[in-house]
C-alpha cells in the first residue's frame, strides 16, 4: 500500500513499456489492438475492471440512496432517534453509547457510527470522496509526469538535472512520512500560492499532496522512455523536416507515451487511494465531518470495541476496489507487455 | 567403421508456439567416433543448436517435444534421467555455447566457475583445482592466468571470454566436445589459435568433436567429416573431400559456389543464397529445398531419404536427381555462386 | 572500489542537503500563513509567538532560518510547544522500538518473499502460482492500519491468541518482546510480501533463461545447485537493494500506520501524535532525520552492491 510504492512502480511498471515505439498511421493499430485483444481474453481482470466501475457507479449514486431509501444525509445524526428493525423499537446509539449494527433495511443498512449517523450512506459519500480525491490525484501525478519525464527527456543537459534531481529528492521520503509532513503544514494554514487561496479544508489539498508525492515513480520511467525515443528515426526525420522541439513532443513524444501511461494509471489511482486512507486515518487528508473510506476506518478502528463493522465495512470496500484496480493494472500491463505474459507459459 | 562413440538416431525436436508446431529439428542422424572432427554447417535456423543441446538434455523449453535416440556408451541420452545426464554433461559431453558474452555468470569469477565444473565430478581439493584451472587458462592462451583466474567476465573481452568458454569445456577431459560456432564473434589470428586448442585436445586425448560453424574455411581446415543442415534436416553427408569435391546436394553446391573453381579461394563465409529459407512452422511438403531448387521435379514433392546414392556407401544425401545428373548439373551452374532464384531475380 | 564510494558519499552529502532544505521548505516556506503560529500548534500565545519567531529567526532572512532550524534539530535543542516535550530526547527513548519493529518485519518479509517468489516461480502459469498472485495482489491492496487493527480484534482482543498491542523492552523479557511483536511484523510485512514475491517470481523467470544458466547446467551442477547457486542467486541481487531501500522507508517513517495501530510507542506514533496535535516540531524532526537515515541507507545499499555485483561500479 502506500507505505513505500517505490518496489512496485520502480521494478514492474517500466519494463512494460520499452517496447516498439508506435508510429502512428501504417502500422499504429497493431499493438493496440493487439493489447486490446490479449486484455479481453484475461477474464480475470476484465472482471475486476467490471467491478471497479460498477463501484464508482455505485458511489456516484450515493444521493439516491441517502434521498429515497436512508431518508438522512452523510452528516445528520441520530442520537437520540430509534428505528424499527423486524418490528422492534431499537435506540440508534444505546444510552451508553453503542450504536446499532446492520439492521439490513433501508435506515441504517449498515448500522450508525458513534454519532447517529448512518454507515451506508457516509459509506457511499465518502466512497465518492475516496474515489475523486484517488483519480483526481493520479490525474495530476500523470500530467506532471509527462509534463516533467518530457523536459528532462527531452531537453537533456541541464533542465534533466534540475528535473531529476529534485524528483531524486522527493524520492529520498517515503511516501507516508511527505505525505503527513506536507499534510500537517498544509493542513494547519492552507496555501497560498499568488492569488490562489486553497484553505486547510479543502479537498484540494490531499489531492495535491498524493499527487506530487507520486511524480518521481511515473516521471522516472517516462524519462526514461523519452530519452530512448528521441534518438529514433522518426523524430530525426521530423526535425529533419524542420519541426520544432515542441512539435516534436508534442506529434512525435506524446504519442508513443500512451502505453506507458495506460499501463501506469490504473495503479496510480489504486495508490492514490490508498495513500488517502492512510492520510485520513491520520487525521491529514479529507477532514470531517466529510468522510472518506480512510477516515471511516480511522473511525472504526478509534471505537472498534463497541463494533467492529465500524471499521471492516469501509475497508473492505477499499480493499475491493483498490484490489480490482491492482488486478486489473496488472491485466492492462501484461496486455502492453506480452514479455510479462510469455513468461506464464515457459 | 569401429564401433562409434556417440550414434544420433532420427532426432526429432518440435516446439508448440503461438504460430503452430516449430519442427526445429527433423529426424537427424549421425555417427560420430573417437578423434574425429565432424562439421555441421548451415544457415541460420537450421537446427543446429538445437540439435546440439538436445544431446546433452539441454532442450529445457516445457513447449519442446522430443523423439529419436542418441546412443552414448550403450546409453541413451535422450530418454536418460536428468540426474543421470548431470554426470555426463561437463564430465564426459561437454560443450561450448555460441554466445561466450552471456554465457558466464556475470557476478560469479571465472576461475569459480570452472572450478566449480571440476568439483561436481571430481572429488578435488580446492587448491589443486584452482591449480588445474591456472593451467587450464594457460593452455587456452589466456596470459597471466594466475592473476586473471580471479577476474569477473565483464572485465574480459569477447575473444578472451571464449577462451574462458573452451577452458570451461575442457577442464574435465571430454570424451565428446561440441563446439557450437566457437569462433564465431572472434577475429581471425584468435580464430586460428582456438581452431589449434580444439585440434589439439583431439590429438591428446582423442576426444570426438561436433563443430558447428557458418565459416567453411574453418570447415576445411579441420573437419574430418561434414554433415550440411537445412530446415532441420541433414540433407547432406560425408567426409571433407566428399562434400567439398563431389558434393550431392543443391543447397550445398550454394553453399559452396561454384565447387568446380577449386584453384580459387574457398568463400570465408556461406554465401549467400537465393529466396529465404521456410518457416519451420509451415515447411514445403516433400524436400524442403523445393522452393529454392532449380532443379525441382515432380518427384521432390515426397521426402527424399537420407541414404548412399554416391558408390562407396558413406557419402548421404538426401536429393532425387541421379548422381550422373548431379554431376553435370552443378558444373554448369552459371556464376561463383551456385543458385539463381527460380524466379529469376536475385534476392 | 574506493573511488566509488568517496564519490557516492559526496552525493549522499548533497542530497541530504537537498533533503533537509525541501523539509525546511515544507514546514516553514510553502505553506502560507505565520510559521510561528504553525510551530506553536493549536493554542498559541502571544508570548510565545514572540519568542518562537526569535528561536527560529522568523523575522530574518530565509536562510538563516534554514540554518537556525538545522542547528536546533541537530543540536537537540528542539522542543514541543504543545507538550513541552524535549524533541530529540523523545526520538532517543523511542528508536529502539521502532528498530525492533523495522528489523524484524525486514527479517521475515524476505524470507517469505523468497519462498514464495520460488514455489510461484517454479509453477509459473498453474494454478497455485496464479491463485498466489492473486493473493500477492490482496496483500498489496490492503492498508496496513486495517489490517492490523482487525488483527489486534479478533487475534488479540477476541480470541486472545496473541497480546493485544503494547510493546515489551527486549531486556525485560526477551519472550514477551517477542510475543508483543508477531503481530505488527506480520502486519507491516504483508504488503512488501505481496511485492516481493512477485518482483523475485518475475525476476526468477527472466534468469532461468539466460545463457549462463545453461552453461551451469551444461557443467554438470545438480538442479538444485543451479536454482540456489545461479539462479536465485542472480535473481536475489536487484531485490537485496530494493529491500535496503525498502528498510530505510520503514526505518524512516513507514511503521507510522503500524505502530499507532499496535501501539507500540516508537518513533513512528511518536510522529502519528504530534499530526493530531498539529503539534509541528516532532513531525519536522521525524521527517528531517527519517529521510536522513533514507539517504544513508540508500549509500550504503549502493556500496554493498557494488561489492555483490562487480559491474556497477564501472558505471
Ligand atoms: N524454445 C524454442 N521455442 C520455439 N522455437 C525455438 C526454440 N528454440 C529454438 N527454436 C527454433 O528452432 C530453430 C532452430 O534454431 P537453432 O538455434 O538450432 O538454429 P541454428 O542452426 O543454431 O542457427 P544459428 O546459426 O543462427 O545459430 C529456430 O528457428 C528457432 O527459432
Ligand atoms: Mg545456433
Amino acid at each position: 500500500m502506500a507505505t513505500e510504492p517505490a518496489t512496485e512502480f520502480a521494478l514492474e511498471g517500466p519494463s512494460a513499456l520499452q517496447g516498439e515505439p508506435r508510429r502512428r498511421g501504417t502500422a499504429g493499430m497493431g499493438p493496440w489492438r493487439l493489447a486490446f485483444r490479449r486484455l479481453r481474453s484475461n477474464r480475470v481482470a476484465v472482471v475486476f475492471g467490471f467491478v471497479f466501475v460498477v463501484l464508482v457507479a455505485v458511489c456516484l449514486a450515493a444521493p439516491l440512496w441517502a434521498d429515497h431509501v436512508a431518508h438522512t444525509d452523510p452528516y445528520k445524526n441520530h442520537l437520540t432517534d430509534t428505528v424499527i428493525v423486524d418490528g422492534e423499537k431499537k435506540d440508534v446509539v444505546t444510552p451508553d453509547g453503542i450504536p446499532i449494527g446492520p439492521t439490513w433495511q433501508g435506515e441504517f443498512f449498515l448500522g450508525a457510527d458513534g454519532n447517529g449517523r448512518d454507515t451506508m450512506v457516509r459509506l457511499l459519500y465518502g466512497g465518492r470522496n475516496s474515489l475523486l480525491i484517488g483519480v483526481a490525484a493520479a490525474l495530476i501525478t500523470t500530467f506532471l509526469s509527462i509534463v516533467v519525464g518530457v523536459l528532462a527527456g527531452f531537453f537533456r543537459g541541464f533542465t534533466d538535472t534540475v528535473l531529476s534531481r529534485t524528483m531524486d529528492v522527493i524520492w529520498a521520503f517515503p511516501v507516508v512520512l511527505l505525505g503527513v509532513a506536507l499534510g500537517t503544514a498544509l493542513t494547519l494554514s492552507g496555501l497560498q500560492i499568488g492569488p490562489v487561496d486553497i484553505s486547510g479544508r479543502s479537498k484540494l489539498i490531499p489531492i495535491l499532496i498524493i499527487a506530487i508525492v507520486y511524480v518521481p515513480y511515473m516521471a522516472r520511467p517516462i524519462r526514461g522512455q523519452v530519452l530512448s525515443l528521441r534518438e529514433k528515426e522518426f523524430v530525426e526525420a521530423a526535425r529533419a523536416q524542420g519541426a520544432g522541439s515542441l512539435r516534436i513532443m508534442l506529434s512525435e513524444i506524446l504519442p508513443n507515451l500512451s502505453s506507458t501511461v495506460i499501463v501506469f494509471f490504473p495503479l496510480m489511482v489504486a495508490n492514490a487511494i490508498l495513500l488517502e486512507a492512510a492520510l485520513g486515518f491520520l487525521g491529514v487528508g479529507v477532514q470531517p465531518p466529510e468522510a472518506s473510506w480512510g477516515t471511516m476506518i480511522g473511525d472504526g478502528v478509534k471505537h472498534i470495541l463497541s463494533g467492529p463493522h465500524l471499521a471492516i465495512v469501509p475497508g473492505v470496500m477499499l480493499v475491493v476496489t483498490v484490489l480490482a484496480l491492482n488486478i486489473f493494472g496488472d491485466g492492462v500491463r501484461d496486455a502492453f507487455d506480452p514479455r510479462a505474459k510469455i513468461h506464464l507459459e515457459h | 567403421m569401429p564401433e562409434p562413440l556417440l550414434s544420433v538416431r532420427d532426432l526429432e525436436v518440435s516446439f508448440a508456439t503461438d504460430e503452430g508446431v516449430v519442427q526445429a529439428v527433423d529426424g537427424v542422424s549421425f555417427d560420430i567416433g573417437q578423434g574425429e572432427i565432424l562439421a555441421v554447417v548451415g544457415e541460420s535456423g537450421s537446427g543446429k543448436s538445437v540439435s546440439a543441446m538436445t544431446l546433452m538434455g539441454l532442450t529445457r523449453s516445457p513447449n519442446a517435444r522430443f523423439s529419436g535416440s542418441a546412443m552414448y556408451k550403450g546409453e541413451d541420452l535422450i530418454s536418460a534421467s536428468d540426474e543421470r545426464l548431470q554426470d555426463v554433461r561437463g564430465a564426459e559431453i561437454a560443450m561450448i555455447f555460441q554466445d561466450p558474452m552471456s554465457s558466464l555468470n556475470p557476478v560469479q569469477k571465472i576461475g569459480a566457475q570452472i572450478v566449480e565444473q571440476i568439483q561436481a565430478h571430481e572429488a578435488l581439493p580446492d587448491a589443486q583445482a584452482r591449480e588445474r584451472v591456472v593451467e587450464l587458462l594457460e593452455r587456452v592462451g589466456i596470459p597471466r592466468a594466475r592473476e586473471r583466474i580471479d577476474s569477473y567476465p565483464f572485465e574480459f573481452s569477447g575473444g578472451m571470454r571464449q577462451r574462458v568458454m573452451i577452458a570451461l569445456a575442457l577442464s574435465c577431459d571430454p570424451n565428446v566436445l561440441i563446439a557450437d560456432e566457437p569462433t564465431t564473434a572472434l577475429d581471425v589470428t584468435i580464430q586460428a589459435q582456438i581452431l589449434q586448442r580444439i585440434r589439439s585436445l583431439r590429438d591428446e586425448t582423442g576426444a570426438a568433436v561436433i563443430l558447428v560453424t557458418h565459416d567453411l574455411g574453418v570447415v576445411a581446415d579441420i573437419a574430418d567429416r561434414v554433415a550440411v543442415m537445412y530446415a532441420g534436416r541433414i540433407v547432406e553427408q560425408g567426409s571433407l573431400d566428399d562434400i567439398f569435391y563431389d558434393p550431392q546436394h543443391p543447397y550445398t553446391w550454394g553453399l559452396l559456389g561454384s565447387i568446380t573453381r577449386v584453384d580459387k579461394p574457398r568463400p570465408a563465409r556461406l554465401p549467400a543464397i537465393a529466396g529465404l529459407p521456410p518457416s519451420l512452422a509451415d515447411r514445403p511438403e516433400g524436400c524442403h529445398f523445393r522452393p529454392r531448387c532449380p532443379h525441382e521435379f515432380a518427384k521432390c514433392t515426397e521426402v527424399p531419404p537420407l541414404e548412399a546414392r554416391v558408390e562407396g556407401g558413406q557419402h548421404l544425401d538426401r536429393c532425387w536427381l541421379t548422381v550422373e545428373q548431379k554431376r553435370s548439373d552443378r558444373e554448369v551452374l552459371p556464376g561463383e555462386i551456385g543458385l539463381r532464384s527460380k524466379e529469376g531475380a536475385p534476392a | 572500489m574506493a573511488r566509488f564510494i568517496v564519490r557516492r558519499i559526496g552525493q549522499m552529502l548533497l542530497v541530504l542537503f537537498a533533503v533537509s532544505a525541501l523539509t525546511f521548505l515544507i514546514f516553514n516556506v510553502i505553506p502560507g500563513g505565520d510559521p510561528a503560529v504553525r510551530m506553536a500548534g493549536r493554542h498559541p500565545d502571544p508570548g510565545q509567538l514572540a519568542r518562537i519567531r526569535a528561536e527560529w529567526g522568523f523575522n530574518d532572512p530565509v536562510y538563516v532560518q534554514y540554518l537556525k532550524t538545522m542547528q536546533k534539530t541537530f543540536t537537540g535543542d528542539l522542543s514541543s510547544y504543545t507538550t513541552n516535550v524535549d524533541v530529540v530526547d523523545e526520538l532517543r527513548k523511542r528508536a529502539p522500538r521502532t528498530f525492533a519493529l523495522a528489523i524484524g518485519a525486514a527479517i521475515i518479509w524476505m524470507l517469505a518473499a523468497t519462498a514464495i517468489g520460488l514455489y510461484t516461480a517454479a509453477r509459473a502459469g498453474r494454478f497455485a502460482d496464479r491463485s498466489i498472485t492473486i493473493l500477492a495482489l490482496v496483500g498489496i491492496s490492503m492498508p496496513v492500519f486495517w489490517v492490523g487493527a482487525l488483527m489486534n480484534y479478533y487475534l488479540g482482543f477476541k480470541w486472545g491468541i496473541f497480546p493485544n498491542g503494547g510493546y515489551v523492552p527486549f531486556a525485560d523479557d526477551p519472550w514477551e518482546w517477542f510475543y508483543h511483536l508477531i503481530m505488527p511484523w506480520t502486519a507491516l510485512s504483508i504488503l512488501f510480501i505481496g511485492v516481493y514475491s512477485r518482483v523475485l517470481r518475475s525476476n526468477i523467470l527472466d534468469t532461468i533463461n539466460e545463457d549462463y544458466v545453461r552453461t551451469a547446467r551444461a557443467k554438470g551442477l545438480s538442479e538444485r545447485r543451479v536454482m540456489y547457486r545461479h539462479v536465485l542467486r542472480n535473481s536475489l541481487i536487484p531485490i537485496v537493494t530494493l529491500w535496503g531501500l525498502d528498510f530505510g522507508a520503514v526505518l524512516g517513517g513507514g511503521t507510522i500506520l503500524t505502530e499507532t495501530v499496535f501501539d507500540i510507542q516508537g518513533v513512528g506514533q511518536y510522529a502519528a501524535e504530534s499530526i493530531g496535535q498539529l503539534d509541528v516540531p516532532p513531525v519536522l524532526a521525524i521527517t528531517l532525520f527519517g529521510s536522513f537515515f533514507i539517504v544513508l541507507l540508500n549509500t550504503v545499499v549502493d556500496i554493498l552492491y557494488a561489492a555483490i555485483d562487480p559491474r556497477i561500479r564501472l558505471q
